[in-house]
């Protein structure tokens, strides 16, 4: 199969004042690839994956975003937000909105849509994030697993060729944490090209082609799943790997 | 004895044994050294009075100058909102340019006297827009024309409307300054995330500020403005000073004719109050629901 990359990181640095969050990070992403970044916290995931859809913008090097490359004032930053997805820790779903205005406004304001097609996408994203009944509800209302899994409805309803998602069960009560996951899991199936920070071993090794580690603002390891579970090529990824797995 | 008397510990009667005493000391100073006569009688008919000769009620200068109060602070308080706004959310911005001169605008305001910054905006602003579109004329044509009615019920008397116009720009102005601050303390509390989700879903800046931010900031700030409003009916009587013939200004002409100083002063402050602490409890209660 030819490999296309959908996201290209050649040397990405990113300073915030004098303090380097990201150093020299190269990174190749493919269409329908699966990569989930770990390491410490700190290490400067979030930054990443923020890099990718200009909510930062990178430094140094050179970061190429679905055939676009990024810079602060390019003009088609707006453009490459609507084609990639972003799913927060916090959810951050607009809480003056129903649930389902959460979904539709993206897709009418940005993409110009009919509020018939928006509301038709919309619902079909919740049918498959398994919360059809709860349209017409407040965000605040809904638990927070519910919540995440409209954020990632609302992700879904631009029709974005990559997803992002930075720590998405991190915010949650254990007992929620698996219905995010499922629905991620099935969100891979689909083919969708996924970035995922997030240190969930278990759904790690179940979606992954690639593992990402990253410590102190550098990627120090990428390696397929099978090797970086078993025979983690680094020292810091072993260690990482120890603690977080005791739990 | 009631059960509040019974709270008050010795200090408490200290205080209000000094208090009765201060206003006593004043009243017979009125009453004695000054040989002042109450004539509180007279002030209801500076309210409203029957005309023998038209067999009809009509309001005085007291009742005038609170409606016009009224009728100002609303039209200004508008106005105040509205740019208010607008400068609030300059002063977030991202343009430097644009937040720089909104910023500009409050710290003027805010570090020149209240009533210098009334005269400037009078003479330099008010003064000139009426002369420039022809103001005066305008609306002596409206006060002869058979539609008078209709406008008056809206702004008063129309020969009076170019000074109707002034109060308003006035103090709408002035109060959008401080209606600007609460705006962006307002758009400032939203949380980072509710920019972050917006822009991530590729809109613009101007999308998010319409469609996430301000619906939230908007909601937000109510209650600080309702208590704006409160000051903005307090600041209106500095507008007398332009000649708008509002409630203050009425009760300096009627001091003037009748010499009636205490009972004017003391009803005319009773007006304010009753307003303002009228309005303060109103917007609690809304609050609360
Ligand atoms: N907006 C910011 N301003 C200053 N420092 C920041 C900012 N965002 C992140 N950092 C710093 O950059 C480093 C990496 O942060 P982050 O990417 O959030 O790490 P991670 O997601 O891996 O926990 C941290 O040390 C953090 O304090
Ligand atoms: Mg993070």
């Amino acid at each position: 199969m030819v490999q296309t990359p959908i996201i290209i990181a050649e040397g990405v640095g990113k300073y915030f004042g004098d303090f380097k969050a990201l150093t020299d990070v190269d990174l190749i992403v493919n269409q329908g690839e699966r990569v989930v970044i770990c390491g410490p916290s700190g290490s400067g995931k979030s930054t990443l994956i923020r890099c990718f859809n200009g909510l930062e913008n990178h430094d140094t090097g050179r970061l190429c975003v679905d055939g676009m490359e990024l810079r602060e004032d390019a003009p088609g930053m707006r453009q490459l937000r609507q084609d990639v997805g972003m799913v927060f820790q916090q959810f951050n779903l607009f809480p003056h909105l129903t649930i389902l205005e959460n979904l539709i406004i993206g897709p009418m304001k940005v993409r110009k849509q009919s509020r018939a097609a928006a509301e038709a996408t919309a619902r079909k994203y919740l049918e498959r994030v398994r919360i059809p009944e709860q349209a017409d509800k407040r965000p605040a209302q809904l638990s927070g697993g519910q919540q995440q899994r409209v954020a990632i409805a609302r992700a879904l309803c631009m029709q974005p060729r990559v997803m992002l998602f930075d720590e998405p069960t991190s915010a949650l009560d254990p007992e929620m944490i698996g219905e995010v996951l499922d629905v991620m899991v099935e969100l891979a199936e689909t083919g969708m090209t996924m970035v995922v920070v997030t240190h969930e071993m278990g759904f790690a090794r179940k979606v992954a082609d690639t593992m990402v580690f990253m410590e102190a603002g550098r990627i120090v390891e990428v390696s397929p799943p099978e090797t970086f579970f078993t025979a983690p090529k680094s020292q810091r990824a072993r260690v990482f790997l120890d603690q977080i797995l005791e739990h | 004895m009631p059960s509040f008397l019974k709270r008050l510990k010795w200090a408490d009667w200290l205080i209000l044994i000094v208090l009765v005493g201060a206003f006593g000391y004043v009243g017979l100073r009125l009453e004695g050294t000054l040989n002042y006569t109450w004539r509180w009688e007279l002030i209801p008919d500076y309210f409203i009075r029957y005309r023998e000769d038209r067999q009809e009620w009509f309001a005085n200068l007291l009742l005038q100058g609170l409606f016009a109060t009224l009728r100002i602070c609303i039209y200004a308080g508008i106005l105040a909102a509205i740019f208010g706004t607008i400068l609030g959310v300059a002063r977030c911005a991202e343009n430097l340019t644009i937040r720089l001169l909104a910023r500009t605008y409050l710290e003027l305001l805010r570090n020149i006297p209240p009533v210098v910054i009334i005269f400037i905006f009078f003479f330099f602003l008010s003064q000139q827009l009426i002369d420039a579109l022809n103001m005066n004329a305008w609306a002596r044509g409206i006060a002869r024309s058979d539609s008078a009615p209709a406008w008056e019920f809206f702004f008063g008397d129309m020969r009076r409307f170019p000074s109707l116009v002034s109060g308003v720009l006035v103090l709408g102005l002035f109060q959008a300054a401080f209606v600007g601050e609460i705006v962006r303390a307002g758009i400032q509390s939203i949380p980072k995330g509710q920019f972050e989700a917006a822009r991530a879903i590729g809109m613009s800046r101007s999308q998010e500020m319409r469609y996430i931010v301000m619906p939230q900031a908007l909601r937000k700030v109510v209650p600080p403005m309702a208590n704006q409003f409160i000051s903005l009916i307090k600041d209106s009587s500095i507008i007398s000073l332009i000649s708008v013939q509002e409630l203050t200004y009425k009760t300096v002409e009627l001091v003037a004719s009748t010499r009636l100083i205490f009972e004017a002063w003391l009803t005319t402050a009773a007006c304010y109050f009753i307003l303002c602490f009228g309005l303060s409890l109103l917007f609690r209660r809304l609050e609360k629901h």
